[in-house]
């Protein structure tokens, strides 16, 4: 489970760039084509937060949507899975976006 | 870009509010995201006025990848590796697949023509690492413990300890699994990922992540073809659907089909194999 990594990553990056004060909340975007998923690493964020300044953080959890461009035609889409077809037939999309994996924003006292 | 407001700037500012991110406040200045800072703010924020308060809530933006760290020291191995020349594959795979009877058939047949070396990624036991010990390469064994994946992190500490040749070929075996390694990178040269013909055809399109990123699919097991019902052509065909560029082999580790084609492949990417050096 690869999101225990990402809810560490979570911690590690937030307790480095706010070196004091008590951490209220954590605001993270998880592209829905990151391959990551947002019930898991909500999941395993409290047991990685305890013990830090993290503990009892909230988590919000940004979900940003996936986005491709078809090759063949040129449409931009919404891509909702890895694998989706463009109405021209073409299978294969180029990611435009959906891949974030990015804490945006913590809020302290 | 601030992806909370769209504005250009203002990473890791400090705003003090609750919550929301009004934007009272102007951006003229240019530094470097994620990084860290504690220089005063030229903001002109509406709340600074009231002065700073240990019990008032503050907003920290940071807008830093939280897989930045391992991208980082993801790049610095690819730069030692490539300093020396040495050609890394990352072999991934779901378990069983047969990743350490490919690489011990390779270490045989390849071995007396380059140095090989292997770093090998499993949750327990060293018992892969005395396999590929046994085919003649050298080897560290990387436990992961609880872990799934190997990190770019785990890779720096496994290739000072194996100090690979210049100009040789190594192969990191991940953790067998076709989900978290394909978000990790490791610095790797290449990455192959093989399945055998005793999983199923739609491989590709349930693990899509760990497809769409890899460079070259290796299918093994095809000795075992006559005996099954797996549909090369379905695969193949699902393959493409992920990942239209990627090369499929079809191979018996075992058995020895279509190996030639491998190596052939994995000399035309070496730069220490090719012609002009």
């Amino acid at each position: 489970m690869h999101e225990l990594s990402i809810s560490q990553g979570i911690v590690e990056s937030v307790c480095e760039a706010v070196p004091e004060g008590k951490v209220l909340a954590v605001t993270v975007e998880i592209g829905q084509l990151s391959g990551v998923v947002a019930d898991s690493v909500r999941f395993c964020f409290d047991a990685c937060a305890q013990g830090t300044r993290v503990e009892g953080a909230r988590l919000d959890i940004v979900d940003v949507p996936g986005r491709g461009r078809c090759g063949s035609c040129n449409r931009e889409m919404a891509m909702p899975e890895l694998v989706t077809r463009c109405p021209c037939g073409n299978p294969f999309l180029d990611i435009l976006g959906g891949r974030e994996l990015r804490i945006r924003a913590v809020e302290v006292t | 870009m601030c992806a909370t407001c769209g504005c250009s700037g203002a990473v890791g500012a400090e705003s003090a509010m609750l919550g929301v991110h009004e934007h009272g406040h102007s951006h003229d200045h240019d530094h470097h995201h994620g990084h860290e800072h504690d220089h005063d703010h030229g903001h002109e924020d509406p709340h600074a006025a009231a002065g700073p308060d240990s019990t008032v809530a503050r907003t920290v933006l940071l807008e830093q990848e939280i897989l930045g760290k391992n991208r980082l020291l993801a790049e610095r191995n690819r730069g030692w590796l490539e300093g020396r020349e040495i050609f890394a594959v990352n072999l991934m795979s779901s378990p069983g697949s047969g990743k350490t009877t490919l690489l011990e058939r390779t270490l045989r047949d390849l071995g007396k023509q380059v140095v090989v070396s292997v770093i090998e990624g499993d949750q327990e036991t060293r018992l892969d690492a005395e396999r590929i010990r046994g085919a003649g390469a050298r080897v560290v064994q990387i436990n992961t413990g609880t872990g799934c994946h190997l990190d770019a992190q785990m890779l720096g500490r496994a290739l000072h300890e194996l100090e690979p040749a210049v100009g040789s070929l190594l192969f990191v075996e991940n953790v067998g699994n076709l989900v978290c390694p394909a978000l990790f990178d490791l610095g790797e040269s290449t990455r192959v990922v093989i399945a055998s013909t005793t999983e199923g055809e739609d491989k590709p399109l349930k693990y899509p992540h760990m497809f769409r990123a890899a460079d070259l699919i290796v299918l093994n097991k095809v000795d075992l073809l006559p005996h099954l019902t797996f549909d090369v052509e379905r695969f193949t065909a699902h393959v493409r659907l992920v990942n239209p560029t990627a090369k499929v082999l079809q191979v018996s580790a075992s058995r020895g089909d279509g190996l030639p084609e491998w190596y052939r492949w994995l000399a035309a990417r070496r730069p220490s194999a090719r012609p002009s050096s």
